[in-house]
């Protein structure tokens, strides 16, 4: 029984947290949130030149050729940093994206450029308001063309290419195209999270082509959510720990009736009991890593655990943290709103834990027919 | 990371599962064993001293505790699988959680050479029953404010008060108890540790009847009861930290008991069709709720795995642990309450849903208050400041206290 990461995992992962500490203070965050510019760019670049952005792609494919633990642990650190780069879209959605369902040729013009940083990548399947039904998307894709919307589109501003489920004649399909060419539109939305752009994309006959089978693309987008559902578990994970360990340490400092605030019982069992969330929620998400760097079956579940315990915790901690920072914690000076506004946007952008709770039965029913 | 066993690990299991399948016969598919089963009467709790004789005679009682006394001096690891292993044969219930999972550590931990020749073998064996004599009417989660009194008498201790919630006295032949030798002295270092011998005079067992109409528990009175000085476990005076000894075995053991298998039910419960041919699980809110128990149940189980793995590599888990009773408690009682309502007029026939939802309450007490938990957890684990007290470096009989409870 070793359920835990490696030495070497745990020595990546020290040095990334050792690079975010000196490169991506939360004045990062905030310096892309009160801006108009959607992510940090030299950070971007500190990521790429670190090896990160490539860190499950294949060696052949110009990658790290490490696997999804390696990455998760990066996750974790990412979003321990809150760090505003669009890691999520181009590697949790679009390169696994390529790896799950690339041809050869399709990973040769994306994964190299996507290992550099030097494209950056989406997924886009949610077109309206509503739980994730990809069965039911209106764009649609014939003789190479696509035509319809999408939004919201993570990074969809910046992005230069996006994996986009659309209408074939044989169903659901995911395609594959390049944003910067003819037939895309793209309109920035207001996120509730800035440091989290998303955009509207609009394809007027755009030129794309399938990736994966035709009809297959349900199924696609749903083994594609399933793996950036884990990774994104981790970086929910790091975000959740940072806003834990600063709600902590704000309620020893603050004194209230001659007594740190954290002396309260009120406040240590709230605490204790947050902790134990995050407890819960690091260990399903550690199922799901094993679940995923082995391909195992187990999967299907596990992604929906990460996903379901890891959202409710984080979205828990910053509730938690507002309100035991008090009046403070409600200005736009102190930091508790970026993580406030991170936990609402991660929790919904991979579709709403009801949403995965409804899938989790329907896949454990399934599991038990097996 | 990896599910598997390390070589040695799996060497270790086959062989535990080996013996197991000559001497018991396994449970079926998706059985396993209560996580309250304790023997209720004279033939089950004869049942479960045989049993523990065999595995004693065979090598595999107490895998941790030394080879010299009889046990198996084998790693924590190894009494973890074990116990994984044990769960899927039908084995009769446990008199032993007391004597072997608190009782038998301590005395190993603070015991003399004598002493530990004196109780450990027999223990081991399963020929003598321990109980444990640490809360009283007036002392439960603040048990360091005990007041049954130890009176020094020659080369003897006089011992005369009341313990409760002590389960088995009535089957036990040795007690543990803590009692007060110096109400003068601040509360927590005027207490000493004793084993006392459950049959001698002026030691009288009253049963108390739970909720559920169990009879584990017991009142026990102790009115001039004699105890050897040869008795004592550790210093005049180190009584509370011989008793902290116990305390972080007693939690490992209850919290260990957990309830993974009431989620499975859960869901089975949810699959049968109701009158109108509809079944619960098609339900949106059902699906939502049952999914919310699954993943809680779920983090329960991955987060024993990482204390799994602490062990597995030669560690041993901290006032992390505290984590599973604190979480299990009030998840199976949510559990079983939900069962009861899927049923609707029906829910209030005795079931095992019924049963269940009757004996948890006194899980989330038992060895730790849900309560005590959050403050280890808090104080502990987090370092946040201790529990602002009213009764600190006060000679104990002067602390306040109301009237003891009816």
């Amino acid at each position: 029984m070793n359920f835990d990461f490696s030495e070497d995992q745990k020595l990546l992962q020290q040095t990334a947290r050792d690079y975010l500490a000196e490169n991506a203070p939360l004045a990062a965050c905030r310096a892309v949130l009160e801006s108009d510019q959607p992510y940090s760019r030299e950070l971007w670049q500190g990521a790429a030149e670190l090896g990160w952005l490539g860190t499950a792609i294949p060696e052949s494919y110009g990658g790290a050729g490490f696997g999804q633990l390696e990455l998760a642990v990066i996750a974790e650190e990412v979003g321990r940093a809150l760090a505003p780069i669009p890691l999520a879209s181009s590697t949790y959605l679009a390169t696994e994206a390529l790896l799950l369902a690339g041809s050869d040729e399709q990973k040769q013009r994306y994964l190299p450029r996507l290992a550099t940083g030097e494209a950056i990548g989406t997924l886009a399947l949610t077109e309206a308001a509503g739980q994730n039904a990809t069965e039911a998307v209106r764009a649609s894709f014939h003789d190479g063309k696509l035509s319809g919307a999408k939004q919201p589109v993570p990074d969809g501003g910046v992005a230069d290419f996006a994996v986009v489920a659309a209408q074939a004649s044989a169903g659901t399909s995911l395609v594959l195209l390049d944003l910067t060419g003819d037939g895309v539109t793209r309109q920035p939305l207001d996120s509730i999270d800035p440091s989290r752009p998303v955009a509207g994309l609009r394809f007027d006959a755009a030129p794309a082509e399938l990736l994966g089978a035709e009809g297959e693309g349900a199924a696609l987008a749903s083994r594609v959510l399933d793996r950036a559902a884990v990774l994104m578990a981790f970086e929910q994970l790091g975000s959740a720990a940072r806003a834990f360990d600063i709600t902590r340490e704000f309620t020893l400092g603050r004194f209230a009736f001659g007594r740190p605030v954290a002396s309260f019982q009120v406040i240590k069992h709230r605490l204790a009991d947050l902790w134990c969330e995050l407890e819960l929620a690091r260990s399903n998400s550690y199922y799901g890593a094993w679940a995923l760097s082995n391909d195992a079956p187990e999967l299907a579940v596990a992604a929906c655990l990460s996903r379901i315990s890891t959202s409710e915790a984080f979205d828990l901690a910053t509730v938690e943290m507002i309100q035991m920072h008090g009046g403070v914690g409600y200005t736009w000076e102190y930091d508790c709103h970026l993580f406030y506004r991170r936990a609402k946007f991660d929790a919904a952008i991979l579709g709403s834990t009801s949403h995965w709770r409804d899938q989790l039965i329907t896949r454990i029913e399934a599991q038990a027919a097996a | 990371m990896d599910f598997n066993d390390t070589p040695d690990e799996a060497t270790f299991r086959a062989q535990a599962r080996s013996w197991l399948e000559t001497n018991a016969k396994p449970l079926g598919d998706g059985e396993r064993r209560g996580a309250l089963a304790e023997p209720e009467d004279r033939e089950a709790v004869d049942r479960s001293q045989a049993w523990q004789k065999q595995k004693a005679d065979a090598g595999w009682a107490c895998i941790t505790w030394p080879k010299e006394y009889g046990g198996r001096g084998a790693t924590p690891m190894q009494a973890a699988i074990w116990a994984q292993e044990e769960q899927c044969f039908e084995v009769p219930p446990n008199i032993f959680s007391i004597g072997i999972g608190m009782a038998g550590p301590t005395i190993l931990a603070h015991g003399t050479d004598e002493q530990k020749e004196k109780w450990i073998p027999k223990l081991i064996t399963g020929e003598e029953i321990w109980c444990q004599l640490f809360s009283e009417p007036a002392a439960g989660s603040d048990l360091a404010g005990l007041r049954t009194t130890a009176v020094r008498d020659g080369e003897d201790w006089l011992i005369n008060g009341q313990k409760i919630w002590t389960s088995g006295a009535h089957w036990s032949d040795w007690g543990v108890i803590v009692a007060r030798h110096d109400p003068s002295a601040v509360k927590h270092a005027g207490l000493t540790y004793f084993v006392v011998d459950m049959h001698a005079p002026g030691v009288e067992v009253r049963p108390i009847t739970t909720i559920n109409g169990g009879r584990i528990f017991n009142e026990v009175f102790f009115s001039d009861v004699r105890i050897p000085d040869a008795y004592r476990l550790d210093a005049v005076g180190n009584g509370w930290r011989v008793a902290i000894t116990t305390l972080m075995n007693e939690r490992a053991s209850i919290g260990a008991a957990g309830g993974d298998a009431m989620i499975d039910e859960l869901l089975a419960l949810a699959s049968e069709p109701q009158p109108d041919g509809s079944r619960p699980l098609d339900n949106a809110a059902v699906r939502q709720k049952l999914a919310d128990f699954y993943v809680r149940s779920k983090g329960i189980e991955n987060a024993g795995k990482r204390i799994l793995t602490t062990l597995s590599k030669g560690g041993l888990p901290g006032p992390e642990a505290s984590l599973a009773k604190l979480v299990a408690g009030s998840l199976m009682q949510e559990l079983a309450d939900y069962a009861i309502g899927l049923q609707g007029q029906a829910g209030v026939i005795q079931s095992s849903w019924t049963d269940r939802y009757l004996s948890i309450p006194g899980i989330r007490i038992a060895g730790g208050t849900d309560e005590v938990l959050r403050n280890i957890i808090s104080e502990r684990v987090l370092g946040l400041p201790p529990e602002a007290r009213a009764d600190k470096g006060l000679p104990f009989k002067d602390i306040p206290s109301g009237p003891p409870n009816a």
